[in-house]
């Protein structure tokens, strides 16, 4: 299990995460949603031990990350897996090379063993014949699916997906989304997504957690936010450009869009 | 402007105050070098070394950079005796052009020189190598992926850089010589054995190990200020250029800085 209690995290004077408490359970697949921006991807940072927070713990399996040393937190993330927004595929290795990684740094194993063990993840995520390409030489959805391999390829007992359908199109976005559902049901994995896209959160969430202003300020099954009568959860899960998540923005917007107006009426002129 | 806002940016206390800012920054940057260099040092001395890496570092950092560290030296020692000859004839010594050159070239200009040259050219492709890797957070998956980051990057281009240094200073001095020669017995018809032999009995090997020592620690300053820019690199695109442009900018001034230390420790120490 994963509790984060009272997790507070600011950049110079911008407070990101303000006393940010979440339980993640076991085998479970839950969906962190929230607008660009409001630190989605630092509680995943902080999840995995990239960063370290100004205030409060993450704890997993009872373990305090923040307690570990720099050599233990290295072994304690090998049990954790990563996909990054981006990817983050390391430019100057082949797909096999950035999806076998963790085994030629960390085990002993063959290099057959390891082409093989390559091979399978590749295949878990629908790919073949690419392990001798360059990241540079793939598709966006094709990158996405070697990082989820790479993800998978130390056998994690939990992932972290980092927006994985950003950018994708909503077929690819679909057959990601897919394969986040079969770890689940295949390998029993607790899956953490961080996503702004509603249409993935229904689908894959056992529970959806919404993150607003450095809080939690609601969690619960798809159904129960989907018929939430929260107004910030309302607003967010239909997607208003107007409710009280966007007040305090509301009068910019209006000043820009008459600011717009009144410069489309100037080119016509 | 305001009358107001004239007299605050020019008072005193603004000014303090942009000083005191100033210090801090600079007090902050010089720790967080000297952590990263402890950090790698460690490193290097505790964990395996990934061999493969560092030599192809040694062939990015060290091999591709010859061709320029030899037109560079090349040049400045026929222009340092052409320029020392100028001088020396109004005192009939135009023989001891050779002296002068193989002194300079060893003592000062061959390493610094290389090392400006290797600033600008690896130390810019580093920070921009590590500052990409950092915005396109291939930095936080090696860690995501229990890989030091200082282990896996840093180290292999550290060993290289002091390496690398070390070896083309070498390669400076010699054909810094040279070009001084061409242009002392073409020129300025000095006569080619005297100008080996005044070279050669110009010189004490203090001469050239002190220069050495210093290319080595000038490896050590492009290779450190290289990684630290590029792992502090942020702000996409824009934010890599910024990084690039200081690291050349704070490896140059460091190895000028550096440079005039050393020179001042070997003048009183030896």
């Amino acid at each position: 299990m994963i509790v984060i209690e009272n997790l507070r995290k600011s950049f110079d004077n911008n407070q990101v995460l303000q006393g940010l408490n979440l339980t993640i359970r076991d085998g479970e697949t839950l969906v962190i949603i929230g607008r660009s921006g409001c630190g989605k991807s630092i509680l995943l940072k902080h999840i995995i031990g990239l960063m370290q927070p100004d205030e409060g713990k993450v704890l997993i399996d009872d373990v305090d990350i923040a307690s570990l040393s720099r050599r233990e937190l290295d072994q304690f993330r090998l049990k954790i897996g990563m996909v990054f927004q981006g990817a983050a595929l390391f430019d100057s290795l082949t797909v096999e090379g950035n999806v076998g990684f963790s085994l030629y740094e960390h085990s002993d194993l063959p290099p057959e063993e390891i082409h093989r063990r390559v091979q399978e993840k590749l295949r878990m995520v629908g790919l073949q014949g690419v392990e001798d390409l360059m990241p540079s030489e793939l598709s966006g959805g094709m990158k996405k699916r070697v990082s989820i391999a790479r993800a998978l390829c130390n056998d994690p007992r939990r992932i972290l997906y980092d927006e994985p359908t950003t950018g994708l199109d909503p077929i690819t976005a679909d057959v990601v989304n897919n394969l986040i559902g079969q770890f689940r049901e295949k390998l029993k994995v607790t899956s953490v997504v961080v996503t702004h896209d509603m249409i993935s959160a229904y689908k894959i969430a056992d529970r959806i957690a919404m993150l607003y202003q450095g809080r939690i300020i609601a969690v619960g099954e798809p159904e129960e936010i989907q018929h939430s009568k929260d107004p910030f959860v309302r607003q967010f899960i239909l997607g208003l450009a107007s409710g009280p998540i966007t007040d305090g923005e509301r009068k910019f917007f209006v000043e820009n869009e008459n600011g717009s107006n009144s410069l489309t009426s100037d080119s016509k002129e | 402007m305001r009358l107001s806002n004239i007299r605050k940016s020019i008072g005193f206390v603004h000014w303090l105050d942009k000083l005191g800012a100033s210090s801090l920054h600079f007090f902050h940057e010089a720790g967080a070098l000297s952590i990263l260099l402890a950090r790698t040092v460690y490193a290097l001395l505790s964990g395996r070394l990934r061999w493969a890496h560092v030599l192809d570092q040694m062939n990015k950092i060290g091999v591709t950079s010859f061709p320029l560290v030899c037109m560079t030296s090349l040049f400045t020692g026929m222009v340092l005796a052409l320029q020392s000859a100028y001088q020396l004839r109004y005192f009939q010594a135009v023989p001891v052009t050779a002296d002068l050159v193989g002194l300079s070239v060893t003592r000062e200009l061959g390493p610094v020189l290389t090392a400006m040259v290797v600033a600008g050219r690896v130390g810019a492709g580093i920070t921009a190598e590590l500052g990409t890797m950092k915005v396109t957070e291939q930095i936080d998956a090696l860690s995501s992926l229990g890989v030091d980051p200082i282990r896996y990057l840093v180290v292999p281009r550290f060993l290289a850089s002091f390496v690398m240094l070390f070896i083309l200073a070498i390669y400076a001095d010699f054909i810094g010589i040279f070009g001084g020669y061409v242009v002392g017995v073409l020129k300025l018809d000095i006569a080619s054995h005297l100008y080996v032999k005044r070279t050669v009995e110009a010189m004490v090997f203090k001469d050239i190990y002190t220069g050495l020592i210093k290319a080595f620690f000038f490896g050590v300053i492009i290779a450190t200020v290289g990684c630290y820019h590029g792992l502090n690199a942020g702000g996409g695109a824009e934010g890599v250029g910024r990084a690039t442009t200081m690291s050349v900018v704070t490896s140059l001034i460091l190895i000028i800085a550096f440079d005039c230390f050393f020179t001042a420790v070997f003048y009183f120490m030896f």
